[in-house]
């Protein structure tokens, strides 16, 4: 399928192995939709066969909200990258934690926005080159686990792009489960972020991945920080149960409309 | 209140509630929502009632998310709304513009309050009429209604609903800050359904469904998430199927046709009400609660000998271009009194046409015309 994606960018596997996690679930495709903002990953939405809707730069997040609490038999994913999630949505990510709203959301993070040519963001680490940091990186980056989990996310994971059938499983499993589900996918842009860094083609980025991460199912996301040069902390974070904004709106609508 | 729901009968409710209570009657089961004076009442208003009606209200981090939440919930199928004010208006400009190029049918209210910036947050202003049309990016076509009263209010939701769902086109509410807080007398019913106006859905099965394929209206039926049709919608320039086209052929096909939707239906659309314009040597144009004021100097000149009319605008976009070009060829001037240093005038003065004279009365906001004042317009007007 012609896309739009560079060689060796390391989105198309991601969506690669979300199609796979919808397959794995054996959920109804036609009940699924997936929501993207802008960037290079907010092009997932055009490359699948499903309910699809390619938003504004940030927006992913609250108008999945409105799909899902218009109609909650949905399953709503939200496809996008990190710049679009945390810098212009960031807002939108910590408030759709915090309401619990029942969404699945995968979060590409290649450390730059690639589409407007390797730009700063919001996870860039310290030091690190870009766009619009010639001399290196002086802001401190997020940390995405541990920002989304502070929020309220009932299930916060990372994988990398170079565990695929990790993220594939996980995947399937923030589709299924109730609540706000969060999945960073750390990916590399050898056009962008790669060049400016002197991290090489596609396949150097897969070996620095194999070589820096670090499995640990379970760690606290407040050590899930990632610098310039690793460890990157992978795993299942976070996979707790809390009510959702649903179950507790059910509630309070059942009351009024008994009244 | 009847079974479902809906309040009938006689209330003495303010124009926040009417509107509202009008969203319910229109069919309205999802709000999404952040709190600005003057506009609050409406949100607060659909947290009560939407619960015990089986609908949704939720109340976002900010009117970015609230604007996008109705659009969302529109895909769902269900008829959504949101509310605000001008600084909350500013915020909603970017989706608005999402919402045209979906072709997203949805009503946001806008309570308009004196500004700019927080300026005079309770107290009336009109600042926002050309916001309205041109506030968002690019190029596109937008319908407004303007309310003069609470009953108008509770009926001109509901006409903003039928012509969003006809039209696929969010529909803006520009009440004021007057009409939203002043109570009077509202006959709340319940809609028949003949009279409410549902979007198109599609007739072709899902694989040979375009969603941007238009009938002969130009608008194009609307399928929803979770039917099966498996569609893909996106804010970059299409084709009739969805997908990006990005060409300036597809350009020009596309967004000439969510233009033209609105312009060649606009007989369909546009609504006003005239007093006294048949024999009219001079004719106040006014809209929201300054249309109110107009009618009393436009009595009081009358009762001078004046041939005084009233050209009160129900839609202001499309603007009633048609008609006042007519009225500029019968009368000797316009008269525009508005609540900001011209807005709507010059729409006035460009369709009049040099035929006519115009003369704007300008008001900055906190407080409203005096009728006096727009007597003394009309007289100067025929000097
Ligand atoms: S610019 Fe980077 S993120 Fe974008 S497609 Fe190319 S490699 Fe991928």
């Amino acid at each position: 399928m012609p896309h739009i994606w560079c060689a060796g960018c390391g989105i198309g596997s991601a969506v690669g192995c979300f199609i796979r996690a919808i397959d794995r679930t054996g959920l109804n495709a036609d009940k699924m939709a997936l929501v993207s903002g802008i960037g290079c990953s907010g092009r997932a939405a055009g490359y699948v066969r499903l309910d699809s809707f390619h938003t504004t730069h940030g927006r992913a997040i609250p108008f999945a909200t409105g799909l899902k609490l218009a109609n909650p038999e949905l399953n709503v994913v939200v496809f996008s990258g990190e710049g679009d999630l945390a810098s212009i949505g960031g807002n939108h990510l910590i408030h759709a934690a915090r309401r619990n709203i029942d969404m699945t959301v995968i979060c590409i993070n290649n450390f730059n926005y690639g589409m407007t040519g390797g730009q700063l963001g919001p996870t860039t680490p310290l030091d690190a080159r870009s766009a619009t940091s010639p001399y290196g990186n002086y802001e401190p980056p997020f940390n995405l686990p541990r920002l989304v989990a502070a929020a309220g996310a009932t299930f916060v994971a990372r994988w990398t792009v170079f565990h695929l059938r990790q993220l594939e499983r996980c995947i399937a499993e923030a589709l299924v489960k109730p609540g706000f589900s969060f999945v960073e996918v750390i990916a590399h842009c050898p056009t962008a972020y790669g060049r400016l860094n002197k991290q090489g083609q596609g396949v150097d980025g897969l070996r620095y991945y194999k070589e820096k991460s670090v499995v640990r199912n379970g760690a606290d996301p407040s050590e899930a920080d990632i610098g310039m040069s690793g460890p990157i902390l992978v795993g299942k974070f976070i996979d707790i149960e809390r009510p959702t904004f649903w179950n507790n709106y059910m509630q309070v609508s059942n009351k009024a409309q008994k009244k | 209140m009847s079974e479902e729901g809906i309040r009938e009968g006689q209330f003495f409710i303010n124009g926040d509630e009417a509107c509202a209570e009008g969203a319910i009657s229109a069919g309205c089961r999802f709000f999404a929502g952040y709190p600005i004076t003057p506009a609050t009442e409406i949100a607060e208003r659909m947290s009560r009632r939407l619960p015990e009606i089986g609908g949704v209200y939720v109340q976002m981090e900010d009117e970015i998310a609230s604007m996008n939440a109705i659009l969302g919930a529109s895909w769902a199928g269900v008829k959504a709304m949101t509310s605000t004010s001008g600084p909350g208006f500013s915020l909603m400009m970017e989706n608005l513009g999402l919402g045209v190029m979906l072709e997203t049918p949805c009503v946001v209210v806008n309570v308009q309050r004196a500004g700019p910036s927080t300026g005079l947050p309770t107290s009336v202003g009109q600042g926002d009429m050309m916001q309205a049309k041109w506030g968002s990016h690019g190029v596109y076509e937008i319908i407004a209604i303007v309310p003069s009263s609470p009953q108008e209010m509770f009926d001109f939701t509901i006409t903003a609903f039928n012509l969003s769902e006809k039209y696929r086109v969010p529909v803006l509410l520009m009440a004021d800050e007057t009409v939203g807080h002043m109570s009077e007398k509202v006959v709340m019913r319940r809609v028949a359904p003949e009279e409410l106006v549902q979007r198109r859905r599609p007739t072709a099965p899902p694989g040979k469904y375009w969603p941007y394929q238009p009938d002969s209206d130009l608008v194009p039926p609307m399928a929803i998430a979770g039917e099966g049709y498996r569609f893909h919608v996106t804010g970059l320039t299409h084709d009739e199927r969805g997908y990006p086209e990005m060409t300036a052929a597809a350009q020009e096909r596309l967004v000439r046709r969510l233009v033209d939707k609105i312009r060649l239906n606009r007989k369909d659309i546009i609504n006003y009400e005239e007093v006294g314009t048949e024999d009219a040597e001079v004719v106040v144009c006014a809209y929201g609660i300054t249309a109110r004021v107009a009618r009393r100097a436009v009595q009081q000149a009358r009762d001078e000998g004046i041939r005084a009319g009233l050209l009160r605008l129900i839609t202001v976009w499309p603007f009633a271009e048609d008609r006042v070009r007519e009225l500029s060829q019968q009368v000797k001037a316009f008269v525009v009194p508005e609540i900001n240093y011209g807005q709507i005038v010059l729409e006035v003065e460009r369709c009049a046409g040099g035929r006519a004279k115009t003369l704007l009365l300008p008001h900055m906001g906190g407080g409203m015309h005096q009728p006096q004042t727009i007597l003394e317009g009309i007289r100067e007007a025929l000097r």
